[in-house]
């Protein structure tokens, strides 16, 4: 008895792993996503821009929006960090990312500049203590400093409804 | 969804834009035997943008940052652990080529020592039940009316 | 016009592949000779037919015809004519195509070539093959049509991917897909076994060509694409441990250990179940590397694009093929009598421990290269497996192997005594060892494990060797063609140990800044840079430089890296220069940067880097020599009549 149940082992196996892949397939889980370790920690620091309860934001979540001027998808979603910013009320501070700048402050000119504070982080040693892969990344900082989101891409209307502004409103 | 497909493998293949080594002159440090450390330890960390790079081989942006972080961190006297922990620190282990020792990746590091194991010690106890030889099975009615056959009886 | 036609042929290669795989099942089954030698005449029309379909898309690449969409996509008017031809698989409908017409061409030569072979096993082994190409057709036709059309065809195509415009990477597809079908035959062989319910002798017999085939086109499949890599990623690594790298690893263990397993089903009788095991693993494990390039579960340098609809079929088809062959396994295998009675300590038994150990180590790599993705399901963590991991799990594993490898063709079979064995080695152990002392003392005591790696290549060649040499003064002539065939595979294993260890380990780099006329200390050599000037390409813009090697003042060498930028894609590639003693590699690359503040050049010294690639042909060489033995083909076993008239 025990020996058939020897040789069902790799069937067994296959199984086990074929249902991972299925797995993996069904749940759109996408394998170059490299996860984010900066949420429900303290914020990094953020050169002179102070975080958290007496910093910046005045009590309320702050958003950290990092883009660049040669960035496209930056492009896509800078109309809803405007939003974000003028129409819902939130501080949002922008760290331009090896953009020279001239050509960031040009590229905000054109298209507004939604952001209470501006900083550039030309030779990307702030975005490397933020855990930046690459621009655009968004990361929304609670009243208290903890990083709660972080969007390793850009942001989307399903974001802002169903995440960032339910956030942002329950911080006031 | 073609287009899609195509876009996809476009930017995959930018990223992989094979590097003809990545560490340029200018960052290396003086120091040759911190260099050598710099240069190790970066073959340990992973490109986070790439597809299965160190950050030695790989072009991307990113990968150069984390390049002069490591040489900034050895240049302040850290150790190979600190540097390794500072970046863990800011990208998780997923940055570590050389997967944690932890809880969720012990089947990981154990399971093919362990099927090792488990079939060695297996494969020598049955091997020591099968000294004996087994007896013949017994004849069936068919077999044994071909024998008394060709028996001739 | 003629891609329609290929189109057709495809249609028709389908319905003769599904006619091919039931009607000689059933002949096979019912002793009808007729329907078993359908199966023949099937498998060459299906192999004709897919020939036609190949064809077909080779016209349409080679004329440029644009509104082909996979030609629009993959092809350009200006790529040179090699790579349009090559660019037919550079893709992954084309590949698959390819995919298919091995499949079918294999299923000819047993039809051609299997006269050896009983009716009955045959036809159930076409039949196999024919069913296992009814999936491949399938998929291709209703998921990865290459010969959809496009309503406006472009004026000219988005061009091939730089990378694979290249000589080496343009072949490696074809032969690793020789070795990766060719196992297929095996699996075929196997599944045939367990419905007859008979594993012996001349199974074993018959089917080793066929894996030792397939076994021979898998490793110069990897060792070319390991080249490639070596030559264009410009920095001297050969192997990244990336997840396809390793689906091509896998397969290869495991059919090493088939190799090896089938030896004792042969003389002994013994070792069936596992050795059919193999088969059914050795080409399932190459359909779950044809599953993870394309169905976009991992992320791969090797990647082609991600369409989870596609990644979703071949997940079924594996399921099918392996799970169905696995479940027939399980049944069928308890079933089969286990023959030979031996010791532990025995040539069975070693290579019981060879088994144990390839399957050890393809767990290792599989293990490796699945867990990320197992992990992030299961707990949303992410690590990543890197070169790190594998070194440190590998390496000691294959030691291991290399260590029992040598003694194992002294151990007798049966029972054996192994002080004796192990005396008839002493030579060989004394120069591995003064090789390992010799080494680490030479290189200063900087990576002594790597010294120690490089006694055991010196262990391999010296041990393969006075096996050989102890075999030819016993029996006063030349060994069988299936020993000398080993006896060259396991050297040139060494040799790939000592290549493999030296280059990764001792290599010598010089990365800098050079303007044009100014020179550097390298090594023995002074490098200087002459000229950098631009070029141009059929499809691309360069720069090429000229560097000369001088040594003690006398020119050595003149080497021209090159930096291309191919025009359509906007891509960079850089094409390092060798120069070769097949001792060791020079090697240079060209960086970025101007007449002002000079370029970025960096050059390397290889040792032993040329046998990484020697002895892995050697490897495949002894493989093809042992094929040629003539008692493969020749006074192959009758099997004997089930039942004897009565005398």
């Amino acid at each position: 008895m025990s020996r058939r149940l020897l040789f069902l082992l790799p069937l067994a196996t296959l199984l086990t792993m074929a249902g991972f892949f299925a797995w993996s397939m069904v749940s759109g889980r996408d394998p170059a996503s490299i996860g984010s370790v900066m949420v429900n920690r303290p914020a990094p620091p953020l050169a002179d821009v102070t975080l958290g309860p007496s910093g910046l934001g005045g009590g309320k979540p702050v958003l950290v929006n990092f883009f660049a001027s040669w960035c496209a998808p930056c492009l896509a979603e800078h109309p809803l960090i405007s939003r974000l910013a003028e129409r819902e009320g939130a501080t949002v501070i922008g760290v331009a990312w090896k953009n020279k700048p001239d050509e960031a402050r040009a590229w905000l000119a054109r298209l507004g500049n939604p952001y209470r504070q501006l900083l550039f982080d030309q030779d990307g040693k702030l975005a490397l203590d933020w855990g930046l892969s690459g621009v655009p990344e968004t990361y929304l900082v609670d009243a208290r400093g903890i990083v709660r989101l972080h969007y390793r891409r850009a942001i989307n209307e399903h974001d802002l409804k169903d995440t960032i502004l339910p956030l942002l409103r329950a911080g006031q | 969804m073609r287009r899609l497909a195509l876009l996809v493998l476009a930017l995959s293949a930018l990223a992989l834009a094979p590097s003809a080594q990545a560490v340029e002159p200018d960052e290396m440090l003086a120091d040759p035997a911190l260099e050598a450390r710099a240069r190790a330890i970066s073959r340990e960390l992973r490109c986070v943008v790439c597809q299965n790079q160190s950050i030695d081989d790989s072009q991307a942006e990113v990968a150069h940052d984390m390049r002069r972080a490591v040489r900034e961190r050895l240049e302040a006297g850290d150790s190979d652990a600190q540097v390794r922990n500072y970046m863990v620190a800011r990208y998780g282990d997923f940055a570590l080529l050389d997967p944690p020792f932890k809880p969720g990746t012990l089947v990981l590091w154990l399971g093919a020592p362990a099927l090792l194991v488990l079939a060695g010690t297996g494969l020598l106890i049955v091997g020591r039940r099968r000294r004996t030889v087994p007896a013949p099975a017994p004849l069936s009615d068919a077999e044994r009316r071909r024998v008394e056959d060709l028996l001739g009886r | 016009m003629i891609p329609e036609l290929g189109h057709f042929a495809l249609i028709l290669a389908l319905a003769v592949a599904a006619v091919q795989g039931s009607l000689p099942l059933l002949g096979a089954a019912r002793d009808d000779i007729r329907l078993m030698q359908l199966g023949r005449y099937a498998a060459l029309t299906q192999a004709f037919l897919v020939i036609l379909a190949f064809l077909a898309l080779v016209e349409a690449f080679v004329t440029s015809d644009f509104s082909v969409m996979l030609v629009a996509d993959n092809s350009h008017s200006a790529k040179p004519l090699l790579y349009k031809i090559t660019g037919v698989w550079g893709n992954h409908e084309g590949s698959m195509l390819l995919w298919a017409l091995i499949l079918s061409l294999f299923g000819a030569a047993v039809a051609i070539f299997g006269n050896n072979l009983p009716d009955t096993l045959r036809a159930r082994v076409l039949a196999i093959q024919a069913l296992i190409g009814v999936g491949f057709l399938a998929f291709i036709l209703f998921t990865s049509n290459p010969f959809a059309r496009l309503a406006a065809p472009p004026f000219d195509g988005n061009g091939l991917n730089p990378l694979l415009q290249d000589p080496g990477l343009a072949f490696h597809p074809p032969i690793l897909y020789l070795g990766y079908v060719g196992f297929s035959v095996t699996y075929s062989f196997a599944i045939a076994a367990l419905l007859e319910g008979r594993v012996d002798v001349a199974w074993a017999r018959w089917v080793r060509p066929w894996t030792l085939a397939a076994w021979c086109f898998l490793t110069l499949g990897i060792a070319l694409g390991s080249w490639w890599a070596y030559y264009i990623l410009g920095w001297g690594g050969f192997w990244f441990w990336d997840p396809v790298e390793n689906a091509s690893l896998m397969p290869w263990l495991a059919g090493t250990a088939l190799l090896h397993s089938a030896i004792v089903v042969e003389k002994r009788d013994a070792l069936q179940s596992w050795t059919v095991l193999l088969a059914i693993l050795a080409f399932s494990l190459s359909l779950l590397g044809t599953f993870l390039v394309r169905s976009g579960v991992l992320t791969s340098v090797h990647a082609f694009a991600q369409d989870p609809a596609r990644g979703m079929f071949i997940l079924a088809f594996l399921l099918v093929v392996t799970g169905g062959g696995l479940a027939l396994y399980a049944w069928r295998a308890p079933q089969l009598q286990p023959g030979g009675l031996f010791q532990p300590l025995s040539r069975e038994g070693a290579l019981i421990l060879n088994n144990l150990l390839l399957c050890t180590l393809a767990a290792t790599v599989l293990l490796g290269t699945l867990y990320p993705l197992v992990l992030d399901l299961v707990s949303g963590d992410k690590v990543s497996v890197g070169p790190p991991f594998f070194n440190i799990t590998f390496v000691p594993v294959a030691l291991a192997l290399f260590a029992a490898l040598c003694v194992g063709p002294f151990l007798s079979w049966k029972r054996a005594e192994l002080w004796r064995a192990l005396a008839r080695l002493r030579a060989a152990f004394a120069i591995a060892v003064i090789a390992m002392v010799v080494t680490a003392t030479a290189i200063d005591g900087r990576a002594t494990l790597a010294a120690v790696a490089f006694g055991f290549g010196v262990w391999l060649i010296a041990g393969s060797l006075t096996e050989f040499v102890g075999r030819v003064r016993q029996t006063r002539r030349l060994p069988p063609r299936a020993m000398i065939g080993m006896t060259i595979s396991h050297a040139a294993l060494g040799l790939v140990v000592l290549g493999a260890v030296s280059t990764a380990a001792w290599h010598t780099e010089l990365i800098t800044t050079l303007r044009a006329g100014e020179g550097v200390k390298f090594g023995r050599y002074i490098a200087t840079l002459g000229k950098v000037e631009p070029l141009k390409g059929p499809n691309y813009d360069a720069e090429r430089a000229t560097i000369v090697l001088t040594l003690d003042g006398a020119p050595f060498a003149t080497m021209t890296p090159e930096r291309r930028l191919f025009t359509v894609q906007q891509r960079q590639i850089a094409e390092t220069s060798i120069h070769t003693n097949l001792l060791r590699d020079l090697y240079a690359t060209l960086g970025e940067g101007d007449a002002r503040h000079g370029w970025t050049v960096r050059l390397y010294e290889n040792p032993l880097a040329p046998w990484i690639w020697l002895g892995a042909a050697l490897c495949a060489l002894g493989g093809f020599v042992s094929l040629s033995d003539r008692r493969l083909r020749v006074g192959a076993p009758r099997r004997k009549a089930q039942e004897q008239p009565a005398e």
